[in-house]
This record gives C-alpha cells, sequence and structure tokens, in this order.
C-alpha cells in the first residue's frame, strides 16, 4: 500500500466524487446542447419560441442570449461558443436548453425549428489541401541543408505516412455544475485540466471579470488531454444557462454527445525523404508534416510545434528540414491527447528507421543504436537543445539482454519459416520525450500551503488529479517536506480562489511544477516556524538557545538537531505558533529555470530535460483474419528517481497501452456529411482486459536523479503513450516476414485488422 | 480484440428484452407481474413518460420502496433516486461497465436493466461491499494492489471482480481477463486489476468467505 492510500479509500468505497456524484444543490436543472447535425451549413433562420413555451423548460438560449463575448477559443479567438449564421462542423453547438427533468430537455429540443441550407464541406486533409484551407501560416524548422544531404546520400527513401485520429474516452464524460451566487457571482465545478482557463472563459461569456468566478475542480475520471480545452466548453455552456435562469445547472454529455462534439487527437499525413549511408546512418531527412486542425485552432499549433520537435525523436539528424502545415476541415477542432504531436512525427522518424533497416538487410534495433544521439556533436537537436548523456545506447543494450530480443527475433524467424497462416514480429524503439510546455510562460506554478493550529496540514495547488496520482506525490512532498505522517496532510480541491493563473495540469508537468511549488510554500513556512521555535525551546527546556539553522523537521516533532530531547510534537508547535501569532499560511511559486525557446527562429532550448524510455513487443498476426495479438511487452523506463513507483508503473502500462489503442483498434470515421459513424463504444474500439499482453514486464531503470526537480523525479504522463509504436512496428515486422522482409509493406496507422489484411493483400499480389 | 462482455444480459433476468418490456408498459398495464403477460402491440414509449410504478427494490440488503417510471433503468434509480453515486455512468448502452452491479449475486449492467426488472431480487452496489466499518475484501485487495488510476471504472470494476469470485473462488489469470472484459479502464490499469483480483481471491479464502 502506498502513501496514497489515504484518498484511495474512498475510491473503493464509492465516496470519492466526481461532478456528476456530487449532492445536487436545490433547484437544480438539467442542461443538454443542441447540434448541428450539418458539417457545413448556413443557419437561414431558427425558432426557439415552441421550446420556450413547454412547461417545465427554464431556459432555451442561442448565441443572441450570451451577455458577454461569444467567444472560446483558448489560444486564437477562433471558436464561436454557441454558432451564429453558419455553422461549421457536425456536432457544434448551437443552442441550449435547460429545464427541470433531461426528459424536458429533449422534448423541448424537438420543438426546435432550424432550417439549414448545406454548404460545400472539407472533411479530408487532401480535401483541405486542395482548396488551401489552412488555418494558419506554414511553418519551417531547419538546421543543416536538407536538399543537399539527401542528394549526397548514398540511400533514399520517400513515402507518405497517414497517422489517424484518436478519442479520448475519458470514463468520465464531460461535465459541469454551475452555482449562481450573489450579485454576478457564479461557482463552478467543473472536471478540467485548466481550471484558470475554464474561469477566465466562462467570466468572457458571462460577460463578468475573473474574481467573480470561481472554478472548482475535485478529480477527473480521465483526462488524458481532452479536459485541456475542451472542458471550458461545457462549462462555458453550463454558466450561460445558469446565468440566464439563476438557478444551479448541471450539464452531463452523455457518451455519444461527447464523442461527436468533441475534439480527437489531429490525424497527421506525413510526406518524408531519408538519405543515409551503407551503414543506415541518417544524412538528411526531409518531412512534410500536415495535420487536420478541424474547425478551430484549439491547440493545433503548439501540437504542431511539439511535432517537429520530436521529429528526431532519439536520432542525430545533421541535416533537417520539417514544414508543417494546419489545416482547417469542417470536424470538431482537434485537441491535445497525450502526447500531444509527439506520437505523430515519432511514427513517421521510426517508420524511416524500420524501412532504412528492411533496405538494407539488417537489424532494425542495429540500424536505430547506430543514429542515436550520444556525445558531440552527435548531441544537439534539430532546434539546437543539447541532449545532456543520453542514456540510449545502454538501455537499448540492456532492454535487449532483459527481453532476450535477439533470441526471440531468431525463434520469430523459425516460426514464421514453418507456419503457414501465423506470422510472428518483434520491434523495439525508443522515446525521448521533452519535458516542458514550449509555450514557455506556462512552465510556472503555484501553491497555498496552509496549517491549522491542531498541526493538520492543508495544501492547495494548481494542478488537476486525473488518475495520474499527482495528489499523492504532492501529498509525499509535504509530508516529507513537514516530517509528518501523510495522513496529517489533506490535499485540497484545486481552486481558483486559492491559487490563482495557473497553467494546465499537462505536458506531463503537474507534478514538476506544482511540487516544486509547494515545496516553495512549505519552505517559507519552515523558515518562519524555525525562527520562532528557538523561543518556544527556550520557555520549555531552558539552556542555551538554540539557532534557527539547526530546527529539523521530522518524525512528526520539530526539533532541535544539536540538543538532543529539545523536541516539540509538530502539533504542540503550531498550538504555539498561533498563539505567538506566527503566520501558518503561504503561498509558494515556481517557474521553470534554464529554458528558452526562441519560437519564430525554431532555435533554443524548449525543454527543461528529456524522459527516455523503450519497449520491445512481440506480436502473433493472424494472416487469415488479420488479427494481431501482442505475446510479450518489455519496457525499460528511465524516470528519474520515482516519488511513487507504484504510480509511475501504472502511468506506465497505461500510458502504453493507450498507445496501442491508438496504433492497433482504436479508428475514426465520419460518413460522407462529416457525421462522426464510431461515436460509441459498439464502433470504436479502446483496449480491453484482453488486450493487455499476457507477458507485461515494467523495469524502472534507478540510479539516474534527475537534477532540478523535485526530489530527483522526472514527469511520467505522456512519454510511455509512444512506446505503442513498437506493437505497430512489430506488426509491420510480421506482415513484412510474408515477403521475406524484402519488399516495403504499405503500413499507415492505425493498423487495424483490415489494414492489416489489405496490406497482406497488397504485398503479395495474387494470394 | 476480444470484448464479449461476460455481466451483460441482453435478456434481462427473466430474458425479457428492453425494448419488449418498453412496448408492454405503452399498454397502461401497471403492475409489473401484469405488465408481462400484457400483449401490447404499439411502441409508444413517450406517451408513458410520467406514469410512475410503485415497487420494491432490496438494494444492499435493505427493502425501499420507490416510484418509478416503467422505463427507467436501475442505474438512474440507484443514482439518482436513490443517491448511492457509487455506481457510474460511463456509456449507457452496456459497454463499458462502469455501471456494474449485482443482482443475485451476479455481474449486471444497470444501465441495461430496468428497475422494475430488478424487483424481487438481490441487487448489490458498491456501498454494498463493505464489511461494516470496514473495506470488503475485493475492496481491500484494489486498494492494496493501486488497482486504479482516475478510479471512474473502479466500482464496476470491483463489483465484476466480486461477481467473479462469488461464482469461481479460485480464477486463473485467464478465467479473471474473461471475467473482467466487460469492464473497460481507459487509463488501462488492467494489470494492476488483475492483481487486484487474485489477491482478493486469496483474501476471500483466507478470510473464510467463500
Ligand atoms: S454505463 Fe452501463 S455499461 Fe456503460
Ligand atoms: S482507472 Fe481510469 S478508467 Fe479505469
Amino acid at each position: 500500500m502506498n502513501l496514497s492510500a489515504e484518498n484511495a479509500l474512498y475510491y473503493v468505497t464509492g465516496e470519492a466524487a466526481f461532478v456528476d456524484d456530487m449532492p445536487e444543490p436545490s433547484r437544480l436543472l438539467h442542461g443538454l446542447v443542441v447540434t448541428s447535425a450539418e458539417a457545413h451549413a448556413r443557419i437561414r433562420s431558427f425558432d426557439l419560441e415552441a421550446a420556450r413555451r413547454l412547461p417545465g423548460v427554464a431556459a432555451v438560449l442561442s448565441s443572441r442570449d450570451i451577455p458577454g463575448h461569444n467567444q472560446m477559443g483558448p489560444v486564437i479567438r477562433d471558436e464561436l461558443c454557441l454558432a451564429e449564421q453558419e455553422v461549421t462542423f457536425a456536432g457544434q453547438a448551437v443552442f441550449l436548453i435547460a429545464a427541470e427533468t433531461m426528459e424536458l430537455c429533449r422534448q423541448a429540443a424537438a420543438e426546435i425549428r432550424v432550417e439549414y441550407e448545406p454548404l460545400p464541406a472539407i472533411l479530408s486533409l487532401e480535401q483541405a489541401m486542395e482548396a488551401q484551407s489552412l488555418l494558419g501560416p506554414p511553418r519551417t524548422m531547419c538546421r543543416g541543408d536538407a536538399e543537399a544531404g539527401l542528394r549526397a546520400a548514398a540511400h533514399r527513401i520517400s513515402g507518405t505516412l497517414r497517422t489517424g485520429a484518436q478519442e479520448h474516452w475519458y470514463l468520465e464524460t464531460q461535465v459541469c455544475l454551475c452555482v449562481p451566487g450573489e450579485g454576478r457571482e457564479m461557482t463552478v465545478y467543473s472536471s478540467t485540466q485548466h481550471p484558470s482557463e475554464t474561469q477566465a472563459l466562462a467570466a468572457g461569456v458571462l460577460g463578468i471579470s475573473r474574481n467573480e468566478v470561481a472554478v472548482e475542480v475535485k478529480r477527473l475520471g480521465g483526462g488524458f488531454g481532452g479536459k485541456e480545452t475542451q472542458a471550458n466548453h461545457t462549462a462555458c455552456w453550463t454558466a450561460l444557462l445558469s446565468r440566464a435562469t439563476g438557478r444551479p445547472v448541471k450539464i452531463r454529455l452523455n457518451r455519444d454527445q461527447d464523442m461527436i462534439m468533441t475534439g480527437k487527437r489531429h490525424r497527421f499525413r506525413i510526406g518524408y525523404s531519408a538519405g543515409f549511408d551503407s551503414d543506415g546512418l541518417l544524412q538528411a531527412v526531409r518531412f512534410d508534416f500536415h495535420s487536420d486542425g478541424g474547425a478551430a485552432s484549439d491547440l493545433s499549433f503548439a501540437i504542431m510545434e511539439r511535432a517537429m520537435l520530436h521529429a528526431d525523436n532519439a536520432y542525430f539528424v545533421p541535416n533537417m528540414e520539417i514544414r508543417a502545415s494546419v489545416w482547417k476541415t469542417n470536424l470538431p477542432s482537434n485537441t491535445a491527447m497525450r502526447g500531444f504531436g509527439g506520437p505523430q512525427a515519432m511514427a513517421a522518424i521510426e517508420t524511416i528507421l524500420d524501412r532504412i533497416a528492411r533496405h538494407l538487410g539488417k537489424d532494425p534495433l542495429e540500424v536505430r543504436k547506430r543514429n542515436f544521439y550520444r556525445h558531440a556533436p552527435g548531441n544537439v537537436t534539430h532546434y539546437g537543445q543539447t541532449v545532456v548523456e543520453p542514456p540510449l545506447s545502454e538501455m537499448a543494450d540492456r532492454l535487449a539482454a532483459s527481453s532476450d530480443y535477439h533470441t526471440r527475433r531468431r525463434a520469430a524467424a523459425d516460426f514464421n519459416a514453418c507456419h503457414e497462416f501465423f506470422r510472428k514480429g518483434i520491434a523495439l524503439t525508443p522515446v525521448k520525450f521533452g519535458i516542458s510546455f514550449t509555450t514557455t510562460f506556462l512552465n510556472q506554478a503555484g501553491a497555498l500551503v496552509l496549517i491549522y493550529a491542531d498541526g493538520t496540514v492543508a495544501v492547495n495547488h494548481g494542478g488537476t488529479e486525473m488518475g495520474q496520482g499527482l495528489n499523492a506525490k504532492i501529498q509525499a512532498i509535504a509530508a516529507a517536506g513537514f516530517g509528518l505522517p501523510a495522513g496529517q496532510i489533506k490535499v485540497n480541491a484545486t481552486s481558483t480562489s486559492r491559487v490563482p493563473n495557473t497553467s494546465p495540469t499537462a505536458a506531463s508537468s503537474g507534478s514538476d511544477l506544482n511540487g516544486m511549488a509547494v515545496r516553495n510554500a512549505i519552505e517559507t513556512l519552515k523558515q518562519r516556524i524555525a525562527e520562532a521555535m528557538p523561543a518556544v525551546f527556550a520557555d520549555r527546556f531552558g539552556g542555551e538557545k538554540s539557532s534557527a539553522e539547526d530546527i529539523v523537521f521530522e518524525g512528526g516533532c520539530i526539533q532541535d538537531r544539536r540538543r538532543p530531547g529539545c523536541s516539540v510534537p509538530f502539533s504542540e508547535a503550531m498550538r504555539e505558533m498561533n498563539l505567538r501569532q506566527v503566520s501558518l499560511a503561504a503561498s509558494g511559486f515556481y517557474r521553470t529555470p534554464d529554458i528558452g525557446w526562441d519560437k519564430a527562429r525554431g532555435w533554443g532550448k524548449p525543454f527543461h530535460y528529456y524522459v527516455y524510455t523503450m519497449a520491445v513487443s512481440e506480436v502473433l498476426l493472424d494472416l487469415l483474419t488479420g488479427e494481431a495479438r501482442l505475446l510479450r511487452v518489455d519496457i525499460l523506463h528511465e524516470g528519474g528517481r520515482s516519488i511513487e513507483p507504484g504510480i509511475d508503473r501504472g502511468q506506465i502500462e497505461g500510458g502504453f497501452l493507450q498507445g496501442v489503442g491508438w496504433c492497433t483498434t482504436e479508428e475514426i470515421k465520419w460518413d460522407e456529411g462529416g457525421r462522426l459513424l464510431t461515436h460509441s463504444p459498439d464502433t470504436y474500439k479502446i483496449p480491453t482486459s484482453g488486450d493487455v499482453p499476457p507477458v507485461f514486464h515494467v523495469e524502472l531503470l534507478e540510479g539516474r536523479p534527475n537534477p532540478g526537480t523535485v526530489h530527483g523525479s522526472k514527469a511520467i504522463g505522456e512519454p510511455p503513450f509512444m512506446l505503442g509504436l513498437s506493437a505497430w512496428l512489430a506488426i509491420k515486422d510480421a506482415i513484412s516476414a510474408t515477403a521475406g522482409h524484402r519488399e516495403e509493406p504499405d503500413f499507415d496507422l492505425p493498423a487495424t485488422g483490415e489494414a492489416i489484411l489489405l496490406s497482406l493483400q497488397r504485398l503479395k499480389p495474387g494470394r | 480484440m476480444s470484448k464479449e462482455p461476460e455481466n451483460n444480459c441482453a435478456g434481462g433476468p427473466h430474458g425479457l428484452s428492453r425494448r419488449g418490456f418498453i412496448s408492454s408498459v405503452s399498454a397502461g398495464a401497471a403492475a409489473s407481474t401484469a405488465l408481462r403477460e400484457a400483449n401490447a402491440a404499439s411502441f409508444q414509449v413517450i406517451e408513458a413518460v410520467g406514469t410512475v410504478l410503485p415497487i420494491q427494490l432490496k438494494i444492499n440488503g435493505i427493502t425501499r420502496k420507490i416510484q418509478v417510471e416503467p422505463r427507467w433503468s436501475l442505474l438512474f434509480v440507484i443514482r439518482e433516486v436513490l443517491g448511492l453515486t457509487g455506481t457510474k455512468i460511463g456509456c449507457e448502452r452496456g459497454e463499458c461497465g462502469a455501471c456494474t452491479v449485482l443482482i443475485d449475486g451476479k455481474p449486471r449492467y444497470a444501465c441495461m436493466t430496468l428497475a422494475v426488472e430488478a424487483q424481487g431480487q438481490e441487487i448489490t452496489t458498491l456501498e454494498g461491499l463493505m464489511d461494516g466499518e470496514n473495506l470488503g475484501p475485493v475492496q481491500q485487495a484494489f486498494v492494496e494492489e493501486d488497482a486504479f488510476q482516475c478510479g471512474f471504472c473502479t466500482p464496476g470494476q470491483i463489483m465484476a471482480v466480486e461477481g467473479l469470485l462469488r461464482r469461481n473462488a479460485s480464477p486463473t489469470m485467464e478465467e479473471v481477463r474473461v471475467g473482467l472484459s466487460g469492464n473497460l479502464c481507459r487509463c488501462a490499469a488492467y494489470q494492476h486489476i488483475f492483481s487486484a483480483a487474485t489477491r482478493a481471491a486469496e483474501r476471500k479464502k483466507k478470510g473464510g468467505m467463500a
């Protein structure tokens, strides 16, 4: 049982309240969002009167009823809260209804009359490119001369890779409860990863100031990036209904609505060319990244930037050129999801490495190792950041040994030689993932630590708990800081009233940033207490006077380390502090040092540090059905000194499987009208218990504490996601085996059963 | 992908399908026994909105008299009428398992069960697994094995494990996987959930509880 056990109890008894579980305030109304069924259309007219007249219906709102700005774009103000003259995607919010029951909301929705005039819609990247429908100006990033490098290289490959969208499928759908207060005050209980932005946007649509909106977040039933900006939407809609009716309102999207209305991981289309020598050493790579941003910007540009910054993954590419465009389509605005552009870019560079190996008839691991970042000058990325002491080669060797990589590859080859309908494939892929927001100002966090006179501690920070174990880690940090048992520390719900102007809990940086802010607040308090303690000791024990530097917080007591026996229990000491008029509240702040990123030039040090992780996956492929099963997975993860190894393991396993889902079974499809077809678990397949590999080893590489973070830890949330690519390339290896690894299979992402069968078919015409 | 939800019963405990049941309700019958015999032709559930029936549900050992609309799911009644919010809403279409409860000891999707169907049966929710003030063995095992991340699927997972262990006290790993195949966990804490199931089985045996 780890330190989080205290909170864990609530989760297993059902007491842990998510927004929809909170006791409902009296006079609560239910809210429903009425959305467009058209991907692109002009709203000719609408009539809300019949709906408004229904008994039990408290409000029916259109964009005309918004008291503030009709805007909820998080970075670029290009996203309407409710559609005005035009709808730009199917699932776009057009009207809002609040009524006594959900049933009445639905009845009211049926009474709404809208006349749409359909307009041509752009539903694919190809159509967007054809129509030059860009969301913003394209960007380039380069180092060296890719053109010349490609020309000079002994070998060249090129191709196009498509990667699919992915639905977050947080188990708890988007939900918000708003309670109006006095005057214009509004309390917003939201399942959001970014309470401060939710506050700002809710204030914006209501036309009030931020100090009149309090956003509170106890916990999220999963976020994965899907609640970084898009929880704002549900919060804004709920707040509008609550303002209009003067009553508490709750909106909970049901699963189908959630899937239809919210954005996904960006689809990418990536053109690539690579030049290399006959040992497989990369000379030059050129990428053309195209992403489907959907109908509005959301975080698309930041996501594309992270993709560009991960186009190298773990490899030194002396000449690199990346051109990137974000395209505008008539689909819900795509958004953050675990990895944030990194997975798409890594899928591309890993495809290149994989192809080089096949092209030269070498083992892919050998080719990868040859290209890893190592010592200078081969340790500087294409954007100028030095990769300090990359552990890549040593990790690869260690993982290859512990997983019997070479033996199993030979065994797979033997297996493939004597089976007609089955093939095995194995792949080892690395991940080097940069930690920090590339939007530099976001790398800050605040905290407020309160000690009560009975010696209990309440910690407030700006991060949100969504299953990543943030609060357990914060609790551990605070417990260690005060030398108290974890049970004496309570981590409060995140609230904009206690910590203002916070950054989203995203970019894997939640515990790095908030942990440091909490630690700084604790240091302030300890300093204050240490200065007041000598007087307490003098009164109690007499003798020579203690000095503040000798005061230590240990084992639930405060003591003078030079004077044995000179010790007071923490709780008693706090009563004394209160009597002696010492302030027991302190705020803490942290901003990541030593980072600097020149966006315009595409050069600098955007990341505080890198996380390294690697996986070997082995799959068994059924050539008749296209079904691929994971047989064994071995992961070696370099995560600094772990604060909570149990939590980190869970993040690694979970992230990996989510990555496997994106790479294999999770396929998003729209019909020709731009309406989502895969809007329920019937048709959208996320990994289940049956997809967990029967042999699944996770090893945390110890002994490399990370300088500059709390307790030498490293961020954990996102990097393991991209290990799913090992399963994807293992499938490709198995497909490739059917043609003796001599031909390059067609292979995009996701590798669904259908895609696998098609790939097999093309590889062996006449099969 | 193996996803044949074990604990889903499309036909309901009495082999009465939801759709069939709703259409019989629309005939206007007032008691559930009569309902089943009612021979309805039309499908007019909208008209039935607002019609309430008095029923008795035995939940966590306590019999409760409540008024329900015939179309209300057991999930809705458990959460909204009885306020037992340990049972979660994930999809409301019998796919995710977040709403899993035990009906006569067997795991069932509460979203796919009508409240009126559950009359006369023992319903157990997460709240009913407590052993007085203490955690039940499955709950305890989930804590010890860190068997969750965001915790939203957890109540359903715990109920699925409880149901599995009630019919199979010593499941093999394969049986655990299959037993939990109707419960999605997007955080993919599966590995830890499997360990919790194994640990819970041991705990139950030691505690003499089958
Ligand atoms: S809510 Fe019942 S199975 Fe998903
Ligand atoms: S713990 Fe988050 S869905 Fe299972």
